[in-house]
């Protein structure tokens, strides 16, 4: 269905990431945000607090990330979309929560816009070393996805993408900024609302007699439908492990069945690939990157390239689930993988998974506090290339 | 004549003891009878002098009890243990 | 014959999940029993009413009552139940949890809600232990007391849940014992009319974990110990309801006041700053046509 016009901003604006993502929540339909000030990431729930009155729709300010990551998903069950944004500590707290969404499928998205770790770390500073959180952050097995927008534009373009792909699959979804992409000023284009495509929410169809939350359809789909609080169906939800009929069922068969279905719906999903390819044919080295650095590491491809190199890039869009067929059948085509990213060594590790030796993997690494320079992505592309 | 009775729903009940202890005029006592579970039910032991009051059903903490008025007609022959063990 | 009527209860319960987990003489129960005599005695809209739990053997009311229901996370059950209320004014929402989930673990999201004066019915199950986890000590443990991690008797001094509360804005403030189960009736009926954060904190007994470990008895014994040892003080002081190990326990209404909840604060607010431009639509609404 198109985007409400309501919360569209139609036009070209000059924005920095952060608000771009929060444009990108209003135009998805999302009227609900629960926060906790967190620097670099506080500018999105700011304009998010000033843009909503007149949209329609609440923000809360809460005591702290543990209540604003389920705060949200309260404004889900009871008809909301919501969203909450935070940065490197206020994710370490929110991870019980990205757990409960997983489990009780409660559609919805955490925007972290990363910062330099461990602990406080670097407040004001970027890094991309939440990547593996953002995978495994809660305990148990668990679906997840995660989306890298590069841009202001991005911030905009892939958060209504996300809350689009929270409400097919109902799972969370995180967007993975980081600082720089979240505090960068560039030209953001927002189209019509009628150009704007939104996922409604997978909203059951059934009477309250024959309807069970946890029910799949028999369509093939994984995920089953939901219903909202205050419409009649009088449904359990819980985080134990549980039956189609949402009640608790402690068994090893039931927990087979659940946990399985809440990979697979994730991992299986054929639409859950988005990445950004350029010259791979024929290349010898690919680079592989996501984020902020895929811009730092365009300058070292063309630099590599203009040495006579013939260099492919690989730009991961959604980081997870893991394009691991791309890299895959990749492999035994080229010399080598090249992976920069601010941590060190993250995506790296998924990389050389799914190349299983077929290619050399060399990361980049950086502890963050600032991007790499082009010219330590050039000098492992040339090695690569050896 | 009995104002009221109780219906005891015997599988649910835990044999706590709290509808016996606090029906205010001491119409029920735990039966020496066990349930699938091993506890032992209450039973109406002076049932002429329950009112229906309810206490008992308001107390019990598994929903195995409850008490209600009878009218006049009813009250002639309100229900046996057995009747009242169906439910 | 005569007809015998259905327990007046059952129609609010999942009676296909019963029998509940909790022991025998465990006072639990008897809460939801007065809850459900609540809701049939109010004629609350059922339709519109939603119950949050958090974790522990409280927190699995939400699984026994016929209503949306929702088990949320250990202390959580307050800010799950601020944004769905938040969203969708229109529901009636109660938390129903224990006293530690809802003042250790929860303990800021307690007095934050009440601060905000968000409209939600906190029901407080404190058997002064955590049960769940084998009968660790409590914020809510009295002194001198056994417990499983305090094996020579708890020295921290214990939170007055209702001095708390009251203190952080609450706007209805009640305390009960599993005994006083018409009073409990009465106070879960009057808080659904009452716009506003309000808690009612009831006393239940934990005989297998709290009452025999500390040579308490059964859970009859403790009722009984409430119904000898139990005040019933309307209005007293909040600063003068804390508990002890065997001392009287003050009961009744203590707080009953009034004060905008946080949404009409929020709406005056908006109002007042953005006029017309203000857009008075509650969160829910974006996916109604979705539906
Ligand atoms: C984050 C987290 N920490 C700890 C636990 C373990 N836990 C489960 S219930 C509970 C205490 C419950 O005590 P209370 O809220 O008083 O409930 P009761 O069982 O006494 O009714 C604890 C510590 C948990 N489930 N989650
Ligand atoms: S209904 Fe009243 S009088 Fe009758 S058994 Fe129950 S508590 Fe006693
Ligand atoms: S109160 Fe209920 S559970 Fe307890 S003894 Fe009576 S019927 Fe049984
Ligand atoms: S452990 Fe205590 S609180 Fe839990 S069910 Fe048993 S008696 Fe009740
Ligand atoms: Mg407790």
């Amino acid at each position: 269905m198109h985007a409400d016009p309501a919360g569209v901003l139609t036009g070209t604006h000059f924005l920095d990431g952060d608000h771009a993502c929060c444009e990108g929540c209003l135009a998805a339909g999302a009227r609900f945000a629960s926060g906790y000030p967190i620097t670099p990431s506080t500018e999105v729930v700011e304009r998010f607090a000033s843009r909503i009155p007149t949209v329609g729709g609440t923000f809360i300010q809460m005591e702290d990330e543990l209540a604003a990551s389920i705060c949200l998903q309260g404004a889900v069950w009871g008809g909301a979309k919501a969203f909450t944004v935070t940065s490197g500590p206020g994710f370490s707290l929110m991870m019980e929560h990205i757990g409960y969404a997983a489990m009780t499928e409660t559609p919805c998205v955490f925007v972290n816009v990363q910062r330099g770790g461990p602990s406080t770390g670097l407040p004001t500073l970027p890094a991309q070393a939440d990547m593996m959180q953002a995978r495994w952050g809660s305990h148990g097995d668990y679906g997840i996805i995660a989306i890298c927008p590069n841009s202001p534009q991005e911030c905009f373009d892939l958060t209504i993408k996300a809350f689009n792909l929270s409400e097919q699959y109902r799972v969370p979804v995180m967007v993975m900024m980081d600082e720089v992409v979240g505090h960068m000023t560039e030209k953001v284009v927002i189209p019509s609302a009628d150009q704007l495509d939104v996922t409604p929410r997978k909203h059951t169809h059934k009477s309250p007699a024959d309807y069970l939350p946890y029910q799949c359809n028999g369509d093939g789909s994984l995920v089953p439908e939901m219903a909202h609080a205050g419409e009649g169906y009088k449904f359990h939800i819980t985080g134990l492990t549980h039956d189609e009929r949402g009640y608790p069922n402690m068994t090893v068969k039931v927990q087979d069945q659940l946990v399985r279905r809440l990979c697979a719906k994730i991992e299986n999903a054929k639409d859950l690939v988005a990445y950004e390819a350029e010259n791979l044919e024929g290349a010898d080295v690919v680079v592989v990157s996501y984020g902020i650095t895929s811009r730092v590491a365009q300058r070292a491809i063309d630099q590599a390239r203009a040495q006579g190199l013939k260099v492919g890039k690989l730009r991961l869009i959604i980081a997870w689930p893991f394009p691991e067929k791309v890299i895959r059948e990749l492999a035994p085509k080229v010399k080598a993988f090249v992976v920069p990213e601010l941590n060190l060594g993250q995506m790296v590790r998924e990389v050389e998974r799914a190349a299983r030796g077929a290619a050399k993997t060399i990361h980049v690494g950086h502890a963050g506090g600032g991007v790499h320079q082009p010219e330590a992505i050039v000098k492992a592309i040339v090695e690569a290339n050896q | 004549m009995a104002k009221g009775s109780v219906s005891i729903h015997v599988e649910r009940c835990k044999a706590c003891g709290f509808c016996v202890e606090f029906c205010p005029t001491k119409v029920l006592a735990l039966s020496s009878a066990f349930n699938s579970k091993g506890y032992h039910p209450p039973q109406m032991v002076a049932p002429e002098k329950c009112s229906g009051c309810d206490l008992c059903g308001m107390y019990c903490p598994d929903f195995a009890i409850f008490g209600y008025r009878l009218n006049a007609a009813d009250s002639a022959n309100a229900p046996d243990k057995e009747a009242t063990d169906a439910r | 014959m005569s007809t015998i009527p259905i327990n007046p209860v059952l129609p609010f319960l999942r009676t296909d999940r019963m029998p509940t987990i909790w022991c025998p003489g465990c006072g639990i129960g008897t809460t939801v029993n007065c809850f459900a005599r609540a809701l049939l005695d109010s004629g609350v809209d059922l339709k519109h009413l939603a119950i949050v739990s958090g974790i522990g053997c409280t927190g699995r009311v939400a699984g026994y009552v016929k209503l949306d229901s929702f088990h949320t996370t250990h202390g959580r059950a307050i800010p799950f139940a601020t944004g769905l209320k938040l969203a969708n004014p229109k529901l009636n929402v109660v938390v129903y949890s224990g006293d530690g989930d809802l003042s250790a673990i929860g303990g800021n999201h307690l007095i934050h809600a009440a601060r905000r004066n968000i409209d939600i019915k906190v029901i407080c199950v404190n058997n002064l232990i955590y049960a769940m986890t084998g009968g660790q000590t409590a914020p809510t443990t009295p002194g001198h007391v056994i417990t499983s991690t305090h094996p020579y008797g708890t020295f921290d001094p214990n939170f007055n849940l209702p001095h708390l509360v009251e203190a952080a804005g609450a706007v209805y403030v009640a305390r009960w014992t599993t005994f006083h189960v018409r009073q409990i009736a009465r106070s879960m009926a009057e808080v659904f009319k009452k716009p506003g954060f309000c808690f009612i904190e009831i006393l239940s007994p934990c005989p297998t974990l709290y009452q025999r470990r500390n040579k308490m008895g059964d859970g009859l014994d403790t009722m009984k110990f409430y119904k000898e040892h139990s005040k019933i003080k309307n209005g007293v002081s909040t600063s003068e309801v804390g508990l002890t190990r065997n001392g009287d326990i003050i009961v009744g209404k203590f707080v009953d006041r009034d004060r905008s909840d946080y949404l009409t604060m929020a709406h005056d607010q908006f109002v007042e700053a953005l006029g017309d431009r203000y857009v008075d639509e509650c969160a829910a609404e974006c996916c109604e046509e979705g539906i």
